[in-house]
């Protein structure tokens, strides 16, 4: 039941792409901010970044609506952007302010933000597709057309978490969209040496839909989550979307990467999801103006918020200790 | 009033929570065709369809992980875990996804779910189906843990652990399914975190929960009949516990045993008597004592498990010890 999808899938609306390639963007220039702040001793914790997976967080979330549920992973900031979490509570939060979306209590591997039903970053492997298994549960008892989404990646397949939640959501038909970020590693081990099947398999094992998309293209990735998700609304059930993508920094930022080949590292032209968005913008006559404009307004929106979540305070201990039970009236 | 068993209150309480909420649902292993293992959810599934009571795969740290995203979108799930010592596989969902995301999300939402599950022993089910383990889930900031005592008791803790904005686990000693109660038609909802006094007395204060107040009865009897008078309180829930309660008991009666069925070392005893040690070492007049299971898997033969189990005459040896 895999398909397999062509590496000149039909053009996008201009719209639409311009759309995604604004996202793409905002995705990278944050992080490459993080990697800045990091440096700079300005973000607590450790942080891991999505640099080069761009287009498996927008392609996938240019089919989702608000009300449709996510549950994220701890390399999440790139699915809470694409999700439409706002800029300004996304820094404050990694900065560990009172401003922050989650008030200073979770940092970059939890962040969430429910008025866009983004669940939650997860500091723990897999744990998101049980959330979003339960979301879809949600959705369909209550008779929502609204669909969630489980992102994972490569080596979480490893869990056994993966195994209950395909079962589950095959025997109930939830509308819950797997999606596989499969960017080759885990950690700091190859998949290859940490996982002895393909998804393609196990997804067959379940009788599940299988569809292997290049991850680096957000058209491609945008044209089968719509597909599929269009299906999921008419009461379709669940559906593996594998996306092959690439992780350009390492496991964590500060990483050395002494375990993998130099040669991996930075950006290339074939893989990087901004060089191959920018071609398909120029087959809309998109070009180097219009693109620099882009860059240059969403710098703008990135330092203003970045300015505006280091202006903010630090959360207060005393707050935070009554802030672990829900208040009853 | 009717004379109802505890396993039925239980029943009671869901069927009438799903009546009265539409977003309650409960799923489990054999929780609808077969009504539960233990009958707890009998005919719910007839009652409210297939899709509010659903048959799950043996499948533990799903059905908990599910239960916590279906609660951060809209439904109240209320959960079985077959037998508490399969909560080994939840621990995950309960302990780092749904203890937490209120807190870690900044007050974003809540996690409204209820993990209902049986512990305790006297059934002769052995070391993996008879474990209390209470005191895990009382350890972790952001969950409830509940545990009723009698019909009345699981009925209206039940009902307030579904109202509850946040995860509760909600524990049934196995050997009370059986135990018949009085309950009115009209059932009280309880107030979580809220301990009762059964028997008001005046030389002992006897802190208990589940089973454990019923062998705290038969060691006041017994005790009353040489002339001393315990005062009983059933905790009812152990995360958060009524300390104000015990601590105003114990400023009238000045001696404190605690008694639970799970293993004495690091048990909830522990906790509550470590803090009567220090916000009530002005009114005790005797050493604390607990009553709990020694350190030790619970066996399976009839013979050690009925060793093994503490009883009420090992109360009333405790009463003694704090009288002497």
């Amino acid at each position: 039941m895999t398909a397999q999808r062509s590496n000149n899938p039909p053009q996008l609306p201009a719209g639409q792409l311009v759309a995604m390639f604004e996202k793409l963007q905002l995705i990278r220039q944050a992080e490459e901010y993080l990697i800045k702040l990091f440096a700079d001793g300005e973000v607590p914790g450790f942080i891991h970044l999505s640099i080069g997976q761009e287009a498996v967080s927008v392609g996938a979330m240019s089919a989702l609506r608000d009300d449709d549920t996510i549950a994220s992973t701890h390399r999440g900031h790139g699915h809470a952007l694409a999700k439409g979490m706002k800029l300004e509570g996304f820094f404050a939060e990694l900065l560990g302010k009172q401003s922050g979306l989650c008030k200073g209590r979770g940092g970059s591997m939890h962040v969430a933000d429910m008025s866009i039903g983004m669940l939650g970053a997860n500091g723990i492997v897999g744990a998101g597709l049980s959330i979003a298994l339960g979301s879809a549960l949600s959705h369909k008892t209550l008779g929502r057309d609204a669909i969630a989404a489980a992102f994972f990646g490569d080596a979480a397949t490893a869990e056994g978490l993966l195994h209950e939640c395909l079962n589950m959501a095959a025997l109930w038909q939830l509308p819950l969209l797997f999606v596989c970020e499969n960017n080759g590693w885990g950690e700091f081990l190859p998949t290859a040496k940490q996982v002895a099947f393909g998804l393609a398999a196990l997804a067959a094992a379940y009788k599940l839909p299988h569809v292997m998309v290049d991850g680096n293209d957000v058209t491609a990735v945008a044209l089968a989550a719509a597909e599929i998700v269009a299906g999921m609304r008419n009461g379709g059930g669940p559906v593996v979307l594998e996306c092959k993508t690439k992780r350009i920094r390492g496991h964590y930022e500060g990483d050395a990467q002494k375990y993998r080949n130099p040669e991996e590292f930075g950006y290339n032209a074939d893989s990087d999801p901004l060089a191959i968005a920018a071609r398909q913008l120029a087959a809309h006559d998109i070009g180097e103006p219009e693109i620099a404009a882009i860059v240059a307004k969403i710098k703008g929106e990135i330092e203003a918020a970045v300015q505006a979540a280091k202006a903010g305070a630090q959360p207060e201990f005393e707050a935070s200790r009554s802030g672990v039970y829900t208040e009853i009236a | 009033m009717a004379l109802v068993a505890f396993g039925k209150a239980v029943n009671q309480a869901l069927g009438d929570a799903m009546e009265a909420d539409p977003s309650v649902v409960v799923f489990g292993e054999d929780v609808g065709e077969a009504g539960g293992s233990f009958g707890a959810t009998r005919g719910l599934r007839g009652r409210f369809g297939a899709h509010r009571v659903l048959d799950t795969p043996i499948s533990e740290a799903a059905i908990a992980g599910a239960a916590v995203g279906a609660a951060m979108s809209g439904l109240k799930p209320v959960v079985e875990i077959m037998f508490m010592d399969f909560t080994t596989l939840v621990m995950d969902a309960m302990v780092n996804q749904a203890a937490k995301a209120h807190f870690m999300f900044g007050g974003q939402g809540s996690v409204p779910m209820v993990l209902r599950t049986p512990h305790g022993g006297g059934v002769n089910a052995g070391p993996q189906h008879s474990q209390c383990l209470e005191a895990w889930f009382a350890h972790i900031p952001g969950l409830k843990v509940v545990i009723p005592s009698d019909a009345p008791s699981a009925y209206g803790l039940l009902r307030a652990a579904i109202n509850d904005p946040d995860p509760v686990v909600f524990i049934e000693n196995k050997a009370l399914y059986a135990l018949k109660g009085e309950l009115p038609e009209h059932p009280e909802i309880l107030t979580l975190g809220t301990g009762a006094i059964l028997r008001p007395g005046t030389d002992v204060t006897i802190v208990a929960y589940g089973a454990a107040v019923h062998w705290a009865r038969d060691a006041a009897k017994t005790l009353q009949e040489t002339g001393v008078e315990s005062e009983i309180i059933d905790l009812r829930s152990i995360q958060p516990w009524d300390e104000a309660l015990v601590l105003e008991s114990l400023s009238r009666t000045h001696r404190l045993v605690i008694v639970h069925e799970a293993v004495e070392s690091f048990g909830a005893g522990a906790e509550i008597a470590a803090r009567m040690a220090d916000i009530g070492f002005d009114e005790l007049d005797a050493p604390i004592i607990r009553v709990a299971a020694p350190f030790m898997p619970v066996p399976f033969a009839r013979s050690l498990e009925s060793a093994y189990l503490p009883n009420a005459a090992d109360i009333v040896a405790a009463v003694q010890r704090t009288l002497q």
